[in-house]
C-alpha cells in the first residue's frame, strides 16, 4: 500500500471536514471505549493480567530468534512448509508463488494486517488472480477500493446509507426492489454471496494473532468465523504472520486471550478462537491439502535494538485508537498507511522510515489515554516523543517551526532581552484585544487562529506575576513568623497559670460515636 | 523438486538464516543487552526456551473460576446463555436423541443432521427418533444443522473446545446455520489452561489435533455501521447440550 502519512495533516483536515465520516465516527467513543470498561470491571485481574502479558511477550522477544526456530520445526513436523521472508516484496513473491503453483484463480482472505502491510491483494490480482476479502468489514472496503481505518472494524467508517448504496450497485444481479436498509439484510446479502466464494476458493489466506512455539500451531481469532471458511475449504492455507507473533506455549497464549478480546471490542472472549496445526491428516474429511506459514521480518528485527522493542508487543486490538481523541476526531484513513492512531503513530514510522511518517507522532495530544489502556504496557506517548526527538535529529521538522523554535531558543537565553520584549509586546496585545477580549487573527499564527481565536493577554508577564507571588509569600511568611513569636509569648504567660477545664476532649468523642 | 521452488526455497533459508541473525544482534546491541541475549552462551539461552516450552506453566487464573463443578457449570451455562447460545440439560446420554429433535421441532428446523462419528456421538440411541436423518462426512452448502461433541467446555467465558479429525469434520462447525454441540458436565473445566491439559493427555505432548475451534457462541459481525447482526458467516444459533450422567 502507498502511504500517504507524508500528507498527514492535509488529510485530517479533509477528515473533519467529511460529513458521512464524521457521521460514522460519532458512536465510536461510547461504543469500544465503553465495552473495554466494563469488561475491566468484570474482570479484577485486568490490571494483573497486563503485567503479566507485559511479561510473556518481553520474555518473548528477548528469545525470539530461537522461539522461531522452535515454531519452524514443530510446524514442520505437523506438515506445514514454512517460508521466511525479509521484506514486503519477498513475501508477495513468496505468497504468489504458491498460489500459482496451486493454479489459483480464486483467492479467499481472512482479515490480516500483515497483508495490507505488504500489499498483497494488488500483487495477486496483478498476477490475474481474483482476491475476495471474507471478513465482512473488509469485503465492505473492498467493493469501494479502500483500505481499512482501524485495525479490527476495518469499514468503521461507512454509514449503513453508504453500505447499502454499494451492496446495489456490487450486487446488481440481485432484484432491485429488494428491502436492504436493515443491517440484517446486508449480513444475509453479504453470507450468501461470501459462501459461493468460500466454497470455490483455490487458496485460502489468514493472518495470525499468535504463533504457537510448543505445538507449531498458528492461531485466528474472529467473531464471523470468515477465517475458518477461508482456511477450511480451499485445497491451500497460507497464513502470513509476522516475527513478533510467536508465544512459547498454550498457556502463553492463553494469558493474551485474556486480555485481547477484552481490550479490542469489550467482549469476554471473540466467538472463535482457532488453532491450526498443518494440513488435512490422514482419514480427515476435510481441510486443506497444503499448509504454509509466511514469517514476515519487514524491518522488525531491528526494532528489537532499542526502545521500539516495547512496540512489537502490541497484540493489534486496537484499544490506543478506540480511546484515542485525535483517531475519534479524525478516523483511520488521515494517518495514511496501514496502521492507525497511537500504535500508527510509532509503528509506522519504523517500518516505512521517519521521513514517510515523521508527522505521525506529532498527531497526538500526549493525554497518555492510549498507554493507560493498552493491554500490552506499550509506553505509547514516550515513543512518539523519541520519533519526534528523530525527526528534529534527522532535520525533517518544518522550516518554519524550527525557525520560530531557534528564534525562541536564542530570547530564553538571553533573559534580560526576552523579558524586555515581553514587558513591549504583551501590554500592547492587551490594549489592542482588550475590546473582544481574543484575537480572531494574528501574524505568523494563523495555523492557531484559523480554528480557534487567541485569548488576550491580562497585561502582566508570567515573571512579573511570579515575582508578585514571591513578594506576597515573603509578605506572608513575616507575618506567620510574628504571629508565632505572639503565640509564643501567650503560652509562656499562660504557663505560670493553672491549667484550664478539660471539656473539649468529650464533645470530640461524641462526634465520633455519631460518625459512626 | 522443480528448478524454480528450488531456488525459491534456497532464497527462503537465506532469508531464514538473515532473519534470525539480525533479531540475536539487535537483542545484543540493545541497551539492555536482550536481557541476557548479549552475555549468555547459545546454549544457556536455548536452555531457557526448552525449559520454558516444557513447563506448561499456568501464567494467570481467574478468582471466578474458583468453584465447585456444579458451580462452575451453572457460570459456563450462563456466558454461554449471553452470548446468545440456547444452553439444554439432559440427565444422561439416551436423552440426547429426544432433545435433539424436540429443539429441531420447535425451532421449524429440518428433522436431518449432519454429523460427526466419533466415539460419543456414534453411541447415541436413535431408535426413539425414527424420522431423524444423519449424514456423516463434511459439511456442504445444503446442511442446515449440524451436531458435534465437544472435548472441553470452559466456564471461564463460556467457551467450547471442539477437535477435528477423521470422525469430526471441521466443516459441521461453520457450514451450517444451525449447530448443536453436545458436551458431557463432566468435561466442564474451570479454564482454558485445563482444557489444554485434556487436550494433551488425548492426544500426547506438542501434538495438537488439526484443528482445534474454541467456540463462544453464534457467529457474529458488528461491521454495519456497529450493529450487532449473527449468522455472519458461521452458524446464527447455537444450542449447547449438557449431559449431566455417563
Amino acid at each position: 500500500m502507498q502511504a500517504t502519512s507524508r500528507d498527514f495533516k492535509d488529510n485530517a483536515h479533509q477528515a473533519i471536514k467529511d460529513e458521512q465520516l464524521q457521521q460514522a465516527l460519532s458512536g465510536l467513543p461510547t461504543g469500544f471505549a465503553a465495552a473495554r470498561a466494563r469488561a475491566r470491571e468484570n474482570l479484577p485481574e485486568f490490571e494483573q493480567l497486563r503485567d503479566i502479558g507485559r511479561d510473556i511477550k518481553d520474555h518473548t522477544l528477548a528469545h525470539l530468534d530461537l522461539y522461531l526456530a522452535e515454531f519452524e520445526r514443530r510446524a514442520i513436523a505437523a506438515g506445514s512448509q514454512v517460508h521466511w521472508a525479509a521484506t514486503a516484496a519477498d513475501a508477495r513473491r513468496i505468497i504468489a508463488d504458491i498460489c500459482i503453483k496451486a493454479d489459483a484463480k480464486l483467492v479467499a482472505k481472512g482479515k490480516s494486517m500483515i497483508s495490507e502491510e505488504i500489499a498483497l491483494n494488488e500483487h495477486l490480482i496483478k498476477q490475474g488472480m481474483e482476491v475476495a476479502e471474507t471478513d465482512l468489514g473488509e469485503y465492505l472496503i473492498q467493493l469501494r477500493g479502500e483500505t481499512p481505518s482501524h485495525i479490527i472494524a476495518p469499514a468503521i467508517h461507512l454509514t449503513r446509507d453508504q453500505i447499502e448504496a454499494d451492496f446495489r450497485k456490487a450486487h446488481d444481479r440481485l432484484p432491485a426492489e429488494r428491502l436492504l436498509n436493515e443491517p440484517e439484510q446486508m449480513v444475509a446479502e453479504a453470507r450468501a454471496i461470501l459462501r459461493q466464494k468460500f466454497l470455490a476458493a483455490d487458496v485460502g489466506i489468514t493472518g495470525a494473532n499468535f504463533l504457537i512455539a510448543e505445538t507449531g500451531s498458528t492461531v485466528i481469532v474472529t467473531n464471523e468465523g470468515n477465517g475458518d471458511l477461508t482456511q477450511s475449504l480451499a485445497g491451500t492455507h497460507i497464513v502470513i504472520a509476522s516475527i513478533e507473533k510467536v508465544v512459547p506455549t498454550l498457556e502463553d497464549a492463553s494469558t493474551i486471550l485474556r486480555l485481547l478480546a477484552r481490550s479490542a471490542t469489550g467482549q469476554e472472549t471473540a466467538t472463535y478462537t482457532t488453532f491450526s496445526t498443518g494440513p488435512r491428516r490422514n482419514g480427515d474429511p476435510d481441510g486443506p491439502g497444503h499448509c504454509h506459514v509466511v514469517i514476515l521480518d519487514n524491518g522488525r528485527s531491528e526494532m528489537l535494538a532499542g526502545a521500539f522493542r516495547d512496540v512489537l508487543r502490541c497484540i493489534r486490538c486496537g484499544a490506543c485508537m478506540n480511546h484515542c481523541p485525535v483517531y475519534n476526531a479524525i478516523g483511520g484513513h488521515a494517518y495514511g498507511w496501514v496502521y492507525p492512531g497511537p500504535i500508527g503513530a510509532v509503528l509506522t514510522p519504523s517500518l516505512i522510515g521517519v521521513r514517510e511518517a515523521g508527522e505521525l507522532p506529532n498527531a497526538s495530544t500526549f493525554c497518555g489515554r492510549c498507554e493507560a489502556v493498552c493491554p500490552m504496557r506499550i509506553p505509547l506517548p514516550k515513543l512518539m516523543r523519541k520519533l519526534r526527538e528523530r525527526e528534529y535529529g534527522d532535520g525533517l521538522t518544518p522550516r518554519s517551526f524550527l525557525i520560530g523554535l531557534k528564534a525562541w531558543a536564542w530570547f530564553a537565553r538571553h533573559p534580560r532581552l526576552y523579558q524586555m520584549g515581553a514587558n513591549l509586546v504583551l501590554p500592547l496585545m492587551a490594549r489592542m484585544g482588550a475590546r473582544r477580549g481574543a484575537f480572531k487573527w494574528l501574524p505568523f499564527a494563523a495555523g492557531w487562529t484559523s480554528y480557534r481565536d487567541l485569548p488576550s493577554p491580562q497585561g502582566r508577564t508570567f515573571q512579573k506575576l511570579w515575582a508578585q507571588q514571591l513578594q506576597q509569600d515573603q509578605d506572608q511568611e513575616q507575618e506567620q513568623e510574628q504571629e508565632q513569636d505572639q503565640v509564643q509569648q501567650q503560652n509562656r504567660l499562660l504557663a505560670r497559670q493553672p491549667p484550664p477545664e478539660q471539656q473539649a476532649s468529650t464533645g470530640e468523642a461524641g462526634s465520633h460515636g455519631e460518625a459512626s | 523438486m522443480s528448478k524454480t521452488s528450488a531456488k525459491a526455497s534456497a532464497a527462503s533459508s537465506d532469508a531464514r538464516h538473515a532473519i534470525l541473525g539480525r533479531i540475536k544482534k539487535s537483542l545484543a546491541q540493545s541497551p539492555d543487552g536482550g536481557r541476557g541475549a548479549a552475555t549468555q552462551t547459545d546454549a544457556q539461552r536455548l536452555a531457557t526456551v526448552k525449559a520454558r516450552l516444557a513447563a506448561h506453566e499456568v501464567q494467570s487464573t481467574l478468582q471466578r473460576v474458583a468453584k465447585s463443578p456444579a458451580q462452575l457449570v451453572a457460570l459456563f451455562r450462563s456466558f454461554l446463555e449471553g452470548q446468545s447460545a440456547s444452553v439444554i440439560d439432559v440427565a444422561k446420554p439416551a436423552d440426547i436423541a429426544a432433545a435433539i429433535a424436540q429443539y429441531l421441532r420447535e425451532n421449524n428446523l429440518p428433522a436431518s443432521l449432519r454429523m460427526g462419528d466419533d466415539g460419543y456421538l456414534a453411541a447415541i440411541d436413535w431408535s426413539s427418533e425414527a424420522n431423524l436423518t444423519g449424514r456423516y462426512g463434511a459439511a456442504t452448502d445444503s446442511d442446515a444443522v449440524g451436531l458435534s461433541h465437544a472435548l472441553a467446555g470452559v466456564a471461564e467465558t463460556g467457551t467450547l473446545f471442539l477437535a477435528s479429525g477423521a470422525d469430526n469434520p471441521v466443516t459441521i462447525n461453520f457450514m451450517p446455520a444451525t449447530h448443536i454441540i453436545v458436551i458431557r458436565q463432566t468435561d466442564i473445566v474451570g479454564s482454558y489452561e485445563m482444557a489444554w491439559d485434556r487436550i494433551r493427555k488425548a492426544y500426547g505432548d506438542n501434538t495438537m489435533p488439526r484443528t482445534v475451534n474454541m467456540i463462544s457462541g453464534p457467529s457474529r459481525t458488528g461491521d454495519i455501521a456497529g450493529v450487532l447482526v449473527r449468522g455472519a458467516h458461521g452458524p446464527k444459533d447455537i444450542c449447547v447440550i449438557i449431559v449431566k450422567d455417563d
